[in-house]
């Protein structure tokens, strides 16, 4: 499949033993020189995607390129091209951040002076100089993601995998690694395919994203389009009363001007033209309904919104879910 | 070929350097077939006086056995770095880049195969050291220590494919335990062939550990079958090239099921 994008993904299914549906027909293309956002909840099918992309795993059916190389035909090929800093931290805790550095630059064929050269070079520009002969098991979750980085760009990939890159890292180490990301989109002609579950991260980061949701993308577009879709306000109500489904969503049918009203638990969504507008009337038709009302919020239409309108239920809701499986 | 030799060098390398940064497993390793040798050493010294018991001292029988055993656990064990790496997303890193898959498998039997000489070396200085003679001399003891580095490596390249399938360190452990010591004491590591039961001596010629003890002991003696010690060195280099392509394969399977 040869292709122009910088990764093209067709129709690929996996399926894991015990019937679990991994993919399901998911497919996209990006650009090159991009940054290219995959968003969804936990379990959606994302890092099963970056396996297949880079040349892990398999998918039982449907085609990808990377870099204009079919990854299934030519795998070799593809792992010469790409970087990979994979949801897990892949840095050898025993050895230290020079020795991690040095052995991936040999696997990727650079010898002597020039790799030297490189590794110092990354060292310096991750800020692990000064730890670069300690043995990383004593870094910080920072300091082992930006050696993660370091790694998956020493033989100056085209295309950079980033999956998760930001989970399980504080706020404020987040909000380096988020500089840094944006900083390295600048590099010419690197693409970059992040996936995350963390909305504003997307919305920071990503020029396109495509929504995933059980093995399917299931909107596409930049944050601001997808966004724009969305007609008007939303109002999230907080109710009182944990039992009020059926009743809650049966009142505001009656209100004109509020549409796609979702009732989750005690959290109940709706969009409107004019949100303040539409306040007293829904808290009126609530009233009237039976349904104690805790609070009331109007927003702009957040990614949050754009998933619910896809998907039929909240980003927040979705993830509950896969925590609860698991 | 050049590429995949390069390749497990840089793992040898990277294997050798983490171990050496484990004080504590070093003192392990290196203490504890010293401890197997004074210990058996002691309990079976009265086996010298059985009727039929070919060697002068018992000690003298015993060295070599306990260098082929200390070789075939350490192989037995070998799965557990690559648990471990498998953990922490090393192997990971490695598989989606050009490294070769051979080299991921060999770099650890290279450095098992120069862990084993280590305490390979210093059994036998041990043996000698309680007064163990072996006629066969520095010819002798060199099959005997490459014979059971093959063994080790053999061992070791099967631990290593099992990790890869089962992925769990319980798993590791309770293969190993299974079946390392019935592999030790189903062969004349510690007492003459011909003096055990019928059907063990039938089940310890299909039995690698007694291939390499075979091979070590009769090249040990003042005038070895060197037919007998080159058809076993033949049987176990096939085997620890056989265990070595099994383990690559292993790769694969892992790769189907993530």
């Amino acid at each position: 499949m040869q292709t122009s994008a910088a990764i093209q993904a067709r129709d690929l299914t996996k399926t894991y033993p015990k019937d679990v549906r991994a993919l399901d027909g998911l497919g996209f293309a990006v650009e090159a020189g991009t940054v290219f956002g995959l968003l969804g909840p936990n379990g959606a099918g994302k890092s099963t995607t970056v396996k297949i992309l880079t040349t892990l795993s398999r998918p039982d059916g449907g085609q990808a390129s990377v870099a204009g190389i079919d990854v299934l035909a030519q795998p070799e090929r593809v792992r010469r091209v790409i970087g990979l800093v994979a949801q897990r931290s892949g840095v050898d805790l025993e050895a230290t951040g020079r020795e991690n550095l040095t052995l991936q630059g040999q696997v990727y064929g650079l010898r002597g002076a020039e790799l030297r050269r490189r590794v110092g070079e990354l060292l310096e520009r991750f800020g692990l100089a000064e730890a670069a002969d300690r043995v990383t098991r004593g870094y910080s979750g920072g300091m082992q993601r930006r050696l993660d980085i370091a790694m998956g760009l020493i033989h100056r990939p085209r295309v950079l995998f980033l999956d998760e890159p930001t989970t399980g890292l504080d706020p404020e180490v987040r909000a380096d690694m988020w500089a840094e990301i944006a900083h390295l989109s600048g590099t010419e002609g690197l693409t970059i395919l992040l996936t995350t579950h963390y909305l504003e991260e997307a919305d920071r980061l990503a020029g396109r994203l495509a929504i995933v949701d059980r093995g399917r993308v299931v909107a596409e577009g930049s944050p601001d389009e997808l966004k724009g879709e969305l007609r008007g306000d939303a109002i999230q109500v907080e109710l009182g009363d944990p039992q009020a489904d059926g009743r809650a969503a049966g009142a505001l049918d009656r209100v004109p001007g509020v549409w796609e009203v979702t009732v989750e638990g005690r959290s109940l969504r709706a969009r409107t033209d004019d949100g303040s507008a539409a306040v007293p009337a829904v808290l009126q038709a609530l009233e009237a309904g039976g349904v104690r009302v805790a609070s009331v919020t109007i927003a702009r239409p957040s990614l949050d919104d754009v998933y619910l309108r896809h998907t039929g239920r909240s980003f927040t809701r979705a993830e509950e879910r896969i925590e609860e499986k698991v | 070929m050049s590429t995949t030799l390069t390749h497990s060098w840089f793992m040898t390398v990277r294997h050798l350097r983490n171990l050496a940064r484990q004080p504590w497993w070093i003192a392990i390793t290196l203490v504890q077939p010293v401890i197997w040798l004074l210990l058996f050493g002691a309990v079976f010294k009265a086996t010298a006086d059985i009727p039929g018991f070919a060697a002068d001292s018992y000690v003298d029988y015993l060295t070599p056995g306990i260098v082929v055993m200390t070789a075939a656990f350490a192989g037995g064990w070998a799965g557990m770095g690559v648990i471990e790496d498998l953990n922490r997303g090393v192997i990971d890193r490695f598989l989606v880049s050009p490294v070769r898959r051979q080299a991921l498998i060999s770099g650890r039997l290279v450095q098992l195969a120069i862990v084993s000489l280590i305490q390979s070396l210093i059994v036998i200085v041990l043996g000698l050291a309680v007064g163990a003679r072996f006629p066969g001399g520095v010819a002798g003891l060199a099959v005997l220590v490459a014979c059971s580095a093959l063994l080790g490596a053999s061992l070791g390249a099967l631990s290593n494919g099992m990790a890869l399938l089962a992925r769990k360190e319980e798993t590791v452990i309770a293969a190993s335990n299974f079946v390392l010591l019935p592999l030790t004491f189903l062969s004349s590591a510690f007492m003459q062939r011909d003096l055990m039961p019928g059907w063990i001596q039938t089940v310890a010629r299909y039995n690698p550990v007694e291939w390499t003890i075979q091979a070590g002991r009769e090249a040990l003696t003042a005038s070895p079958d060197w037919t007998l010690v080159l058809t076993r060195t033949g049987l176990l280099a096939a085997l620890c090239l056989t265990c070595t392509w099994l383990a690559t394969r292993a790769f694969r399977t892992y790769q189907r099921s993530i």
